[in-house]
């Protein structure tokens, strides 16, 4: 019953895992454009796992603000630097942080989980905020530009190297991530969502099985902070604010939440809308995504991936 | 004498004023269908919810196989081969009936690790042989939230089946089916539980479905049970038709 529903959406993020690889050559903006793109998608990714158990974390901006500042953090105290090493430390550092507020957290369901994620986050964030003499404060911590394996980069050379490293990385998370959904594991994580009770008297531990979903979405949004801070050369206490839990939850529901490639699909719609709207209707460009969201909910409820499904079956069924 | 499997020994428990179990004792043997019947409230379901850990007894033991489960998780108390059926069917919705069975076969497993796809599990021509001896085979590749209640109460007990359980208890298993599918589905049951030599404690309120299926019936009142005995004996006593069968 699957197959014929992922195949075409599978092409779309073929299709669209190409376009950026390939577009930026032609527009050198968008190299960067694309691998924000990508690297958010990436922390989405996590947020569209935890959907699947019907959760919603309105906190996950507290791994993104791990995985920065453990790019940023070395950076400061250590010097210098390499691409894979920040990779490394994000998202091991942002792991570790999700298996501990994951304990808490796993206890409980719906507006609690998301509350509770929301208050973890806000803790770190006034740490990152108040310990001025190891974070800078509100000013955030500048990560300069990192080689990878030992090579050294131009500004220009550097946007095309973290861009492909972020294609890399979101092609091997989305496979991934896929292949966990599609796992035991994966389908336990859904079936929580309909009937909790049923899965405990088939002798699987709930909290277990969320648990687990959990530190993968961390691991994928310390991963995605890491590669943003590397991005946009640095690493502020926003990071881990609320309203940015909240774009990743926006954009998780601007893609929509039932397949993978949700993520990627509303990552490119924010971005793309922030990126124009902002260069040509300057203060205005929240209002034109709080319309667009608008119309998601009321006109298409499963995202932007939910608009084609709508469409192929209104197209079978007028057969 | 046959191998006692469950044994409840001076089960109480109060739930404010009302009494659910008053001193419960009862034996389940290996190879029987225990009836379970007894007026609204007389603590049925309480017994079940005891015996898989989803309540803890103010007093008293319960053991399985020699083993104490007295407020075990229901989980461990899976894992030692005791399953639930539902009176009202716990299914995962959203998914087909074979991937409701399939994350059934991945539990059994205890660590479900690994990337392989659930539908490329070993134990699927198993679960579908299972299926097929519910006879709801057919609905396979449907979400569950499709199936027909008699079907769902079927795929309910195929979930409990496929967790190769010694004892499956069942909470009215023909509740909310329409009279005339009864017969069918617990003669669909009992065969599917003769086969998997699973026994069976079933609450139920048909007393023509306890004569029919049943080989011993356990008759619950306030909290107390009032008598145990073959159908025949427990249905012919005057005192128990007038209490409990309002007849």
């Amino acid at each position: 019953m699957m197959a014929g529903r992922i195949k075409p959406i599978t092409i779309a993020a073929i299709v669209f895992f190409l376009v950026s690889a390939v577009a930026p050559l032609f527009v050198a903006s968008w190299a960067t454009l694309f691998a924000l793109i990508l690297a958010k998608g990436i922390v989405v990714l996590g947020i569209v796992l935890l959907l699947q158990a019907g959760q919603v974390s309105f906190g996950h901006a507290m791994f993104f603000a791990t995985g920065a500042y453990a790019a940023a953090f070395w950076g400061k105290f250590v010097g210098g630097g390499d691409i894979l090493l920040f990779l490394v430390l994000g998202g091991v550092s942002s792991t570790i942080f999700g298996l501990i507020v994951g304990l808490f957290v796993v206890r409980y369901r719906e507006i609690f989980f998301g509350m509770l994620n929301l208050a973890f986050s806000m803790v770190l964030w006034s740490l990152l905020e108040k310990m001025f003499h190891y974070t800078n404060g509100a000013d955030g911590i500048r990560v300069a530009r990192p080689g990878l394996l030992g090579l050294t980069f131009t500004p220009e050379t550097f946007q095309y190297v973290i861009l492909y490293v972020s294609l890399a990385i979101a092609i091997v998370a989305f496979y991934a991530v896929q292949r966990y959904l599609d796992s035991p594991l994966g389908h336990m994580l859904r079936a929580m969502k309909s009937n909790e009770t049923r899965l405990e008297y088939l002798g699987m531990s709930a909290r277990r099985v969320l648990l687990i979903g959990y530190v993968i979405s961390a691991l994928l949004g310390g991963i995605g902070g890491t590669l943003v801070a590397i991005i946009q050369q640095i690493a502020t206490p926003e990071f881990g604010f609320w309203t940015k839990s909240g774009e990743f939850v926006f954009i998780a529901i601007l893609g929509g939440g039932a397949h993978a490639f949700g993520a990627f699909a509303g990552a490119a719609m924010f971005e793309c809308v922030r990126f124009y709207a902002a260069a040509h209707l300057a203060d205005s460009w929240q209002l034109i995504l709080g319309v667009v969201l608008i119309v998601i909910i009321l006109y298409a409820p499963n995202g932007l991936i939910g608009l084609r499904q709508r469409y192929g079956q209104a197209r079978q069924g007028g057969h | 004498m046959a191998n006692v499997l469950l044994s409840a020994k001076d089960i109480q428990i109060r739930f404010g004023g009302v009494i659910a179990a008053d001193g419960i004792n009862l034996d389940v043997l290996e190879g029987e269908n225990l009836a379970i019947i007894g007026p609204n409230g007389a603590g049925k379901t309480t017994f079940l919810n005891i015996s898989t850990g989803y309540l803890r007894p103010q007093a008293g033991t319960v053991t399985f196989l020699g083993q104490d489960i007295t407020a075990q998780l229901p989980r461990t108390i899976v894992k030692l081969g005791i399953a639930r059926a539902f009176q009202i069917p716990q299914l995962f919705l959203d998914q087909t009936v074979m991937e409701n069975m399939l994350i059934a076969a991945a539990s059994r497993r205890g660590h479900p690790s690994g990337l392989r796809a659930l539908s490329h599990m070993p134990e699927a021509p198993e679960m579908e042989r299972l299926l097929d001896l519910v006879g709801v085979k057919s609905y396979a590749k449907r979400t569950a939230r499709e199936l027909p209640e008699g079907q769902r109460k079927l795929v309910d007990i195929a979930l409990a089946l496929a967790l190769k359980p010694k004892l499956l208890l069942m909470d009215e298993p023909t509740s909310g089916v329409a009279s005339s599918e009864k017969l069918a589905i617990m003669d669909i049951l009992t065969k599917a539980l003769a086969e998997e030599k699973v026994t069976s404690v079933f609450v139920e309120h048909d007393m023509d479905m306890v004569e029919r299926y049943a080989n011993r019936v356990a008759v619950w009142n306030v909290g107390k049970i009032q008598k145990v005995g073959t159908p025949a004996e427990v249905l012919a006593d005057p005192k128990v038709r007038e209490q409990v069968i309002g007849i």
